[in-house]
C-alpha cells in the first residue's frame, strides 16, 4: 500500500507504520503466520427485531490494520463479534483464510481467529501464565502436556508483550494495563493469522494505550492481519493502515484515515461537527469535535432536541460571557443572505489551520452546509498549507518562499484577495521586517477584520515598535468591522462582523478572545 | 524430563489428600461403642482387600468390615462426588453459590425417594436408590431443557429455572409428605441426608458412577478454566460452549444424583469444600477438581463420625457427649457458620 503521506514513514520511530517494510517470515516458529485475509460479504445481523448491522462487506488484507470507526452503538463490537464467529449472522459470511468461520467448530475457528476483548477483568487468580496457556487451548489435545511449541508460543508471547516478569503473579494482583498485556499475549499465543481487539485503549492511558497500539504494528509487521474497534479516532488515524467507518448499521465508507476522516463524514456518522487537521507531532489526521449546531440551538431555545446525540465534543471551555455570546450559534453564519461569502485568512501556524478548519464546517441559518471562498497567505509550507491540502473544500492557498521577500506578483495577489474578501481573518500573522502584512493589510482596506490572535504579538513582532502600534490600531476591536473571536468561534465573528454590519455590532471586550 | 509444573502440584496435593482421607477412615472406624486400636483397624481393612490375611480378632473384623466401613465408604464416596460436582457447579455458574443441586438434582432425588417412600404400592422397588437417582436426573434434564432455546443455554435461564422448579417440587414433596402416613417419618430422615443403615449395596451402586463421573470431568479441566473467562473467550479460545455446558451439567448432575440417590440430601458438602480447597490451590480446576473431591470424602467421613458417636473422644482425654443425628444436620450445622465467616473474612464474592 502505497503510504498516502510520506511524513508518517519516518515520523514515528519505534514499531509504527514505517516498519512494515521490515516483514519477517524467515524462521519457522509458532510466533510467525501465515498470511490470511478476512472477508466480510454481505453481512446482516440483528438482535431479534432490532437490526444491528445491514449488508456489510468489507476485506481485510494480510499485514494490514484496518480500524473500525464510528459511533457508540454504530455496530462496531457487532461486526467484531461476527468476524470471530462469537455471533451468527442471518445472511451474508465472514470467511478468514479462506475458511467460513461461522461453519467450522470453534476448536478450527480459534486457530484463525484470536480476540482481546474490550473488557479483561478478571476476578479469580489464575498466575499470569496460565492465563496466557490458555491461549494455546485450540492447539493442545486433551490428555497430552503442553509441548514444546506450546511452551515457547506462551514463553514468546509473555516475552513479546513485556509480560514475562509478571507470570507468576496473578492476574487478579495486577494493573488494568498490565492486564491488558497479558490478554494480548494471550491472543498471541493463540498464534492466529488474525487478530481482533475491541477497544483495545478504552480504559488505557494515554502511554499504555500508545504502548498497546505499537504492539499491534508489530504484530501486523509480522504478517498478521488486525481489525480492532477504536473509538479514539486520533489514534485510530494514527496506527491504522485503513479506517472502516461504521455507522448506522452500515459501513459508511473505507479507506486511509485521511480519506475517511473528513468533517463530512463525521457530521454525517458522529452528527458531530469536527475539523480535522494534520497533528504537527505524528502529521496524522486529528479530530477536534466542535460544539454542534443542533446542540447549541437546543442550548438557547431549551427545545426537546436531543442533547445525548452521539459523538465527541469538546467540553466547553469557560469564557467571558461576551465570547460565550459568541458562540451562541453553533457554527452558523446567521444573518447573511449570500452564499457566495470570500474569506482571506492572514496567519500561520496552528491558529491560521484551526481557522481554516473551522471555515469548512460552516453552516447557514437554515442549517445549510455553506462553502467559502477561503484564501490564505502568506505562508510558507507547514502546518497551514497541509491543513488546507487535506480539507474537502478548495482553498487558495498563496505560498511564500521560506526566507525570502514575497514575489511582488504574490503580493499584488494578497492585496487583490483581501481586497475582495468579505472578511479577512487575522490568525497569528508574523510582523516581518519587510511589512509584508502591514503594508497589504493596509493597501487592501478589508472589508472587516476578526481577529482570532492567539500568540502574544512580541513572539511574531520582528518589525520594531511602530510596527506593533500600527497592527494593534488596526485590530483594535472598537473600531467598526472589526470583531475578536477564537479560532473555534471564527464563524460567529464572521456572522457578527458580516450579518449586523458595523453600526450595531456588539463591542466585545478586549480581552475576551485572547487565551 | 522436567515434570510440568502443574502435574507435579496435582500429584502432590492429591498423595498428600489420600493420606489424610487414608487417616480419617481408620481413625473414624477405630471410633464407637467398641473401641479398636489402629493397627487392628489397618489389618481389618486391608484383609477386605483379599490379597493379605491379617490376624484379627472375628468380632474385630466383623465391626470394622461389616458394620463401620460400610457406612465410612459410602460416606467417604458421597463425600466425593458432592464436592466434585459442587466444584464442577461453581465454576459452571461461575457463581460461588452454586452447589450440586442448584439445577434441581436433590430435590429432584428427593421428589423420588419421599414418592418412593410415601407411595410403595405405586412405585414398588426395593431400594429408594433408583427412584431417586431417576428423579435427580430427570429434573436436571427438564432445567436444562426448559432454559435452551435456539441451541443456547444461558446459565443465569438455568439458574432461575432451577429455583422454579426446586420450589414446585419442593410443594410436591410436602403435598406427599402429608399423604405418606406412617412413611413419614422415614420419608424426613431421608431427606436430611444419612449414612446409617449403609450397605455395602450401597457403596457398589454409587461408587463407579462417582468415580468414572468425575475422571470423565477430570478431562474437561482445562475446558473448565476457559471457561471462567467468559463464555464469549471461551469460545474464541476454542472451546465449543454449549457443547462443554452440556456434558458438564450432565455429568456434574450423574455424579451429584449417585451421590444423593445412597445419602439423601446432604448439604454444604458441594458447597463449602470446593470453597476451602479454592482458597488453599488456586483456582485451577485441574488442580481444584481432583483435591476438592479428595477432600469432600473425608470431610463427610469425619462430620458422619460426629454425627453416629454419642461421645466424642478429644485430645487429652476429653470427651464431648453428641446426639445421635443424620450426618445432613452436622454438614449444614459447621457448614452454614463456617461459610458465613468466609463470607465476611474473604474471597468469597470472588470465584
Amino acid at each position: 500500500m502505497i503510504d498516502p503521506f510520506g511524513v508518517r514513514s519516518d515520523g514515528d520511530g519505534g514499531g509504527g507504520r514505517g516498519d512494515r517494510e521490515n516483514e519477517s517470515h524467515g524462521d519457522a516458529s509458532p510466533f510467525d503466520v501465515g498470511p490470511a485475509t478476512i472477508a466480510i460479504d454481505d453481512v446482516s445481523v440483528s438482535f431479534g427485531d432490532l437490526s444491528v448491522l445491514e449488508d456489510v462487506s468489507a476485506t481485510v488484507r494480510p499485514g494490514e490494520f484496518v480500524g473500525l470507526v464510528g459511533p457508540n452503538g454504530a455496530g462496531k463490537t457487532t461486526l467484531l463479534r461476527t468476524i470471530s464467529g462469537a455471533l451468527e449472522p442471518d445472511a451474508g459470511r465472514v470467511t478468514v483464510d479462506g475458511v467460513d468461520v461461522h461453519d467450522v467448530p470453534s476448536r478450527e475457528s480459534s486457530r484463525l481467529v484470536a480476540v482481546v476483548p474490550q473488557d479483561t477483568t478478571l476476578s479469580f487468580s489464575f498466575p499470569v501464565r496460565d492465563v496466557v496457556e490458555m491461549g494455546r487451548h485450540p492447539h493442545r489435545s486433551r490428555f497430552s502436556p503442553p509441548t514444546n511449541r506450546d511452551r515457547e508460543a506462551v514463553a514468546r508471547a509473555l516475552e513479546h508483550t513485556r509480560t514475562a516478569e509478571l507470570a507468576d503473579r496473578p492476574i487478579d494482583e495486577i494493573s488494568g494495563g498490565q492486564r491488558q498485556r497479558v490478554v494480548l499475549a494471550r491472543a498471541i499465543a493463540q498464534g492466529t493469522p488474525a487478530l481482533l481487539l475491541d477497544e483495545p485503549t478504552a480504559s488505557l492511558d494515554v502511554n499504555h494505550a500508545i504502548e498497546t497500539l505499537e504492539l499491534v504494528r508489530e504484530l501486523v509487521a509480522d504478517g498478521r492481519t488486525a481489525v480492532a474497534a477504536i473509538h479514539d479516532l486520533d489514534l485510530a488515524a494514527r496506527y491504522c493502515d485503513r479506517l472502516v467507518m461504521v455507522a448506522d448499521g452500515g459501513v459508511r465508507s473505507v479507506g486511509s484515515p485521511a480519506e475517511v476522516l473528513t468533517s463530512e463524514a463525521l457530521a454525517d456518522a458522529f452528527d458531530a461537527t469536527a475539523t480535522v487537521t494534520p497533528n504537527p507531532v505524528t502529521g496524522t489526521e486529528t479530530v477536534t469535535a466542535l460544539p454542534d449546531a443542533d446542540d447549541a440551538l437546543a442550548a438557547v431555545e431549551s427545545a426537546t432536541v436531543d442533547t445525548d446525540a452521539p459523538g465527541e465534543r469538546e467540553p466547553s471551555t469557560e469564557r467571558s460571557a461576551d465570547a460565550a455570546r459568541l458562540e451562541g450559534d453553533g457554527g452558523r453564519i446567521v444573518d447573511v443572505d449570500r452564499d457566495d461569502l470570500a474569506v482571506h485568512v492572514l496567519g500561520t501556524g496552528t491558529t491560521a489551520a484551526g481557522v481554516l478548519a473551522r471555515l469548512e464546517t460552516a453552516f447557514d441559518g437554515a442549517d445549510r452546509r455553506i462553502t467559502l471562498t477561503t484564501s490564505v497567505g502568506p505562508v510558507t509550507p507547514g502546518v497551514v498549507t497541509e491543513t488546507a491540502d487535506r480539507l474537502g473544500v478548495e482553498v487558495e492557498v498563496i505560498e511564500a518562499e521560506p526566507h525570502a521577500a514575497l514575489s511582488e506578483a504574490r503580493r499584488e495577489t494578497l492585496v487583490e484577495r483581501i481586497r475582495t474578501a468579505d472578511a479577512t481573518v487575522l490568525a497569528d500573522p508574523v510582523l516581518g521586517s519587510a511589512g509584508v502584512v502591514l503594508e497589504t493589510l493596509e493597501a487592501a482596506e478589508p472589508a472587516a477584520l476578526v481577529v482570532t490572535d492567539r500568540r502574544p504579538l512580541e513572539e511574531r513582532n520582528f518589525a520594531g515598535e511602530t510596527a506593533r502600534r500600527r497592527y494593534e490600531r488596526l485590530r483594535d476591536p472598537d473600531r467598526d468591522g472589526v470583531v475578536e473571536a477564537t479560532p473555534e468561534t471564527v464563524l460567529e465573528g464572521l456572522s457578527k462582523v458580516l450579518g449586523r454590519g458595523g453600526s450595531d455590532r456588539v463591542d466585545l471586550a478586549a480581552e475576551s478572545a485572547t487565551d | 524430563m522436567r515434570i510440568p509444573r502443574v502435574s507435579g502440584r496435582i500429584l502432590t496435593w492429591s498423595l498428600a489428600l489420600v493420606v489424610l482421607l487414608a487417616g480419617t477412615v481408620i481413625g473414624s472406624a477405630m471410633l464407637g461403642p467398641v473401641r479398636i486400636d489402629p493397627i487392628t483397624v489397618s489389618k481389618a481393612v486391608l484383609n477386605l482387600t483379599g490379597i493379605v490375611a491379617y490376624e484379627v480378632p472375628s468380632a474385630h473384623q466383623t465391626i470394622v468390615a461389616d458394620v463401620r466401613l460400610p457406612r465410612i465408604a459410602l460416606g467417604a464416596v458421597v463425600g466425593f462426588s458432592l464436592a466434585a460436582a459442587g466444584t464442577v457447579m461453581q465454576g459452571f455458574f461461575r457463581n460461588p453459590l452454586a452447589d450440586p443441586s442448584i439445577i434441581g438434582v436433590s430435590t429432584g432425588a428427593a421428589a423420588g425417594a419421599v414418592a418412593a417412600i410415601a407411595f410403595p404400592a405405586l412405585l414398588p422397588f426395593s431400594s429408594v436408590h433408583v427412584p431417586a437417582f431417576v428423579g435427580a436426573i430427570g429434573t436436571a434434564l427438564f432445567v436444562y431443557a426448559v432454559a435452551t432455546e435456539g441451541g443456547r443455554t444461558p446459565v443465569a435461564t438455568l439458574l432461575l429455572a432451577g429455583v422454579a422448579v426446586q420450589a414446585f417440587l419442593g410443594a410436591v414433596i410436602s403435598y406427599m409428605l402429608v399423604l405418606s402416613g406412617e412413611n413419614l417419618r422415614e420419608a424426613v430422615v431421608w431427606m436430611m441426608g444419612h449414612l446409617h443403615r449403609s450397605s455395602w449395596d450401597d457403596v457398589t451402586f454409587a461408587l463407579p458412577v462417582a468415580v468414572v463421573g468425575t475422571v470423565v470431568l477430570g478431562a474437561y479441566a482445562r475446558e473448565m478454566n476457559v471457561l471462567l473467562l467468559g463464555e464469549e473467550d471461551a469460545h474464541h479460545l476454542g472451546v465449543d460452549v454449549e457443547r462443554t455446558k452440556l456434558l458438564l451439567l450432565a455429568l456434574a448432575s450423574i455424579v451429584t444424583a449417585a451421590g444423593v440417590a445412597v445419602a439423601g440430601v446432604i448439604g454444604f458438602v458441594g458447597l463449602i469444600v470446593p470453597h476451602i480447597m479454592r482458597l488453599i490451590v488456586g483456582p485451577d480446576h485441574r488442580i481444584l477438581l481432583p483435591t476438592s473431591a479428595l477432600a469432600g470424602a473425608s470431610f463427610l467421613v469425619a462430620t458422619d463420625t460426629i454425627a453416629r458417636l454419642d461421645t466424642l473422644p478429644l485430645p487429652l482425654g476429653l470427651e464431648v457427649g453428641t446426639p445421635i443425628v443424620p450426618v445432613g444436620i452436622v454438614t449444614a450445622a459447621l457448614g452454614a457458620p463456617f461459610f458465613l465467616y468466609l463470607l465476611t473474612k474473604r474471597e468469597v464474592h470472588a470465584l
